[in-house]
């Protein structure tokens, strides 16, 4: 019986003792965990989404959806906001995963909201990334959202990781770290008033090994950027950018042909990649376990613009 | 920003088991250190990476700190740093060679209890921070109290700022001596006393030459020693499935989604279901992955009855013969989160695992004194209160005695007009009080 569940489990040469009872691994936990979520804001809350944005966490989230509600249908539509910078690896990879999945996508774009005014394009060489809050926001209104569901892990910021798994946004969308419902147990309370709703983040607990051991694990699909490959970059501001319509040189910078893969996929002008010759999941599991440099401080600009960026973002409505 | 190839502050890549995984609380009073024991662990475990210390040098350098304050690697927030207290919990995750850990990393303000009691509700072990000089606070007590209540079994005590003392063996033994005693009145398995500082590293990850008086083991080697995996599993109860989600099969019939806790449930098992008391068989678990003979405590299934019975969420599922009692009444321990006290007569919303229904308070019983652990008469419980109280709920609930199972043993009240959470439940009366005037 013992050998049976392990095998059922998918444990990998972490047999039980003889005669011990089964015992689920660390990723068996945070995915029952991640699963509950789901359920629970599914259940608790009248019109829910799953923000999709192709990068690695929302591709696991993807899956776990599915081992939370298959052989169903998702409870919820699949969101993705758009700003209109994005790598082409990943809108293929985001169509080809929706059409696999037969779900519905919603794309809310951030390039509509400028063309209506709600907000302004940034100064040339900007990023579009910060404007994502709006377009967020319009779209929960839009739809009536009362919970989106997201792929924010703990270890990312130090501002998540002050974070609840359920983490209440009140009706201007704000988030108020100093006044956080207290969440005890696994006792997750999703009930809002019209206007108001919930950030719901199932892989609170994970962090970046985690997933990449989970992805290995389940044979999760993934855009290629994470894979290393040859592309022309530009060093800026301490980081290395994909060269692309909206990311040119500029006076003084050379562009370099360098093999990298990317470490978070996102708006693709603020988004750097990584020198690695890693090219397959066994060689990136080495690297992040080896890594001296946190996830979004070799790739993120848009937390370096100051020492509470991401705080300030959340505020405001951000992921 | 290449990946450079020096040593692994993860050193094995490996996926750890559930016991090798200890989720742990650091508890205790303001200003005794908690976030700078935590920082300190991380940092001399090799947890942090180069731009996150570069980010908090450059923090404490902004406010006049010489060298860092290691307080900033969990005090994220900009109030927290503004203010030099911690106010919500920060998470953060680490990895030795011996084991994984979940930090909870809470705040020491009383105003902020209910972030420590979110903290501690998820922990296998609290890590008590002391401040040597001063010994025990009545926030301190307070902290061990609800961390008991809450179900912690283990205590591992830093006694800190042991510079600040002198490296003197009585103020530490003062320390040990007084949690000791306190651990004792809480019912507390275990409890092991280190002096550290925090500020200068001793006795943290590696053995300090200040204190020769002392033998025992370091902050770490002591967490990767303590017991795990009680939290876990929920307790000893017998197996139960909450049920979360109805899955209709497209090829008919249908299946309960939820986690399991208290036992492994099994195919074949012999089942009830709560409150109808119908009864059934199991005929099928199984995940996305595939059909399993049987479910362990903590893992997310679909359980599939043999009979065509009403089974909604809420329900709860559990095995003929282990199954918990069904009723509308509740006497429970509560902790009161709220500026407006708790009384006979007030309305609220309970959700007790998967279920959310009404619920009415019949009487306040008595309050908790922290200092003397006595339950005293009271009729009300007020902000960061801990007391007895009965409730009646609209739906009857089968609920176990918290120390039986945390997970049907456990509630929080919810506020019908603002939706706020102000109350978290635990089945029964505290086992840690003392009656009256013993």
């Amino acid at each position: 019986m013992t050998a049976t569940i392990d095998a059922a489990l998918g444990n990998e040469a972490t047999g039980s003792p003889a005669g011990g009872a089964p015992r689920p691994d660390h990723l068996h936990l945070l995915e029952a965990h991640a699963i509950f979520v789901m359920r629970e804001v599914a259940a608790e809350c009248e019109r829910p989404v799953l923000l999709f944005s192709g990068g690695k966490d929302s591709a696991v989230l993807t899956r776990l959806a599915e081992k939370a509600f298959r052989p169903g249908r998702f409870p919820f539509p699949m969101m993705h906001v758009d700003t209109g910078h994005n790598f082409p690896e990943v809108t293929d990879y985001r169509d080809r995963r929706v059409a696999e999945l037969d779900e519905e996508l919603l794309v809310a774009s951030v390039q509509e909201s400028i063309d209506a005014g709600r907000v302004a394009e940034p100064v040339a060489g900007g990023s579009r990334n910060r404007l994502q809050s709006v377009t967020l926001l319009d779209a929960i209104a839009e739809h009536g959202f009362d919970a989106c569901i997201g792929g924010a892990r703990r270890d990312e910021d130090k501002a998540r990781a002050k974070e609840r798994v359920l983490s209440f946004r009140d009706a201007f969308g704000q988030w108020d770290p100093r006044n956080q419902r207290p969440e005890l147990w696994h006792l997750y309370q999703g009930r809002v008033r019209p206007g108001e709703h919930l950030r719901a983040f199932p892989l609170s607990d994970w962090t970046e090994l985690d997933v990449w051991q989970y992805v290995r694990r389940e044979h999760i699909d993934l855009p290629s950027i994470y894979y290393a490959h040859r592309r022309p970059v530009v060093a800026r501001d301490g980081m290395l950018l994909a060269v692309s319509p909206w990311v040119a040189p500029t006076a003084g910078e050379e562009v370099e042909e360098a093999t990298v893969r990317f470490r978070t996929v996102g708006d693709a002008t603020c988004t750097g990649a990584v020198r690695s010759e890693a090219a397959d999941l066994e060689g990136i599991i080495a690297e992040v376990a080896a890594s001296t440099v946190s996830e979004r401080g070799a790739t993120r600009a848009d937390d370096k613009f100051s020492e509470t960026a991401m705080e300030d973002r959340k505020r405001e409505g951000y992921f | 920003m290449a990946f450079s190839s020096a040593p692994s502050p993860v050193p094995s890549a490996g996926v750890a088991t559930g016991s090798d995984l200890l989720r742990f609380a650091a508890i205790g009073s303001v200003d005794d250190g908690k976030s700078t024991l935590i920082g300190r662990l991380l940092h001399d475990t090799k947890q942090l990476f180069d731009d996150q210390l570069e980010a908090i040098s450059v923090a404490s350098r902004r406010r006049g700190v010489d060298g860092i304050d290691l307080a900033y690697v969990t005090d994220g927030l900009r109030a927290e740093r503004e203010q030099g207290i911690t106010i919500d919990v920060a998470y953060r995750y680490a990895a030795t060679p011996h084991r994984k850990f979940v930090i909870a990393d809470c705040p020491g303000h009383v105003q902020y209890t209910r972030n420590m009691a979110t903290g501690a509700s998820t922990a296998d072990l609290a890590v008590v921070v002391v401040d040597a000089v001063s010994g025990l606070r009545e926030q301190t007590r307070r902290h061990c109290c609800i961390a008991a209540l809450l179900g912690v079994r283990h205590l591992l005590v830093a006694a800190n700022k042991m510079d600040l003392a002198g490296w003197d063996e009585l103020a530490f033994r003062a320390v040990a001596d007084d949690i000791g005693e306190l651990a004792r009145r809480l019912h507390v398995e275990s409890v092991v006393t280190v002096p550290v500082s925090a500020l200068h590293g001793d006795n943290v990850v590696d053995p300090s030459p200040n204190t020769p008086w002392y033998d025992g083991p370091t902050v770490l080697a002591a967490l990767e020693q303590a017991p795990a995996g009680a939290w876990a599993s929920g307790g000893g109860s017998g197996p139960r499935l909450p049920v979360q989600w109805v899955v209709r099969n497209p090829a008919g019939g249908r299946s309960y989604a939820g986690m399991v806790s208290g036992g492994t449930l099994r195919r074949g098992d012999e089942v009830v279901v709560l409150p109808g008391g119908q009864q059934s068989t199991v005929a099928d678990i199984r995940t996305f992955d595939g059909p399993l003979p049987e479910a362990p405590a903590s893992l997310s299934v679909n359980v599939s009855l043999a009979d065509d019975i009403d089974v909604a969420r809420g329900d709860l599922i559990a095995t003929v013969g282990s199954a918990p009692p069904t009723s509308p009444e509740l006497e429970a321990t509560v902790c009161w989160f709220s500026d407006r006290p708790i009384e006979a007569g007030q309305q609220f919303r309970v959700k007790h695992t998967t279920r959310v229904t009404p619920a009415r308070v019949v009487s306040v019983e008595s309050r908790l004194d922290v200092a003397s652990l006595e339950l005293r008469p009271s009729p009300h419980l007020a902000d960061n209160d801990i007391g007895v109280v009965r409730l009646v709920t609209a739906t009857p609930l089968a609920a176990d005695p918290y120390r039986v199972n945390r997970v049907t043993g456990s509630f929080v009240l919810i506020d019908e007009a603002t939706n706020a959470t102000v109350g978290a439940g635990m089945v029964g009366a505290p086992a840690i009080a003392e009656p009256r005037g013993s």
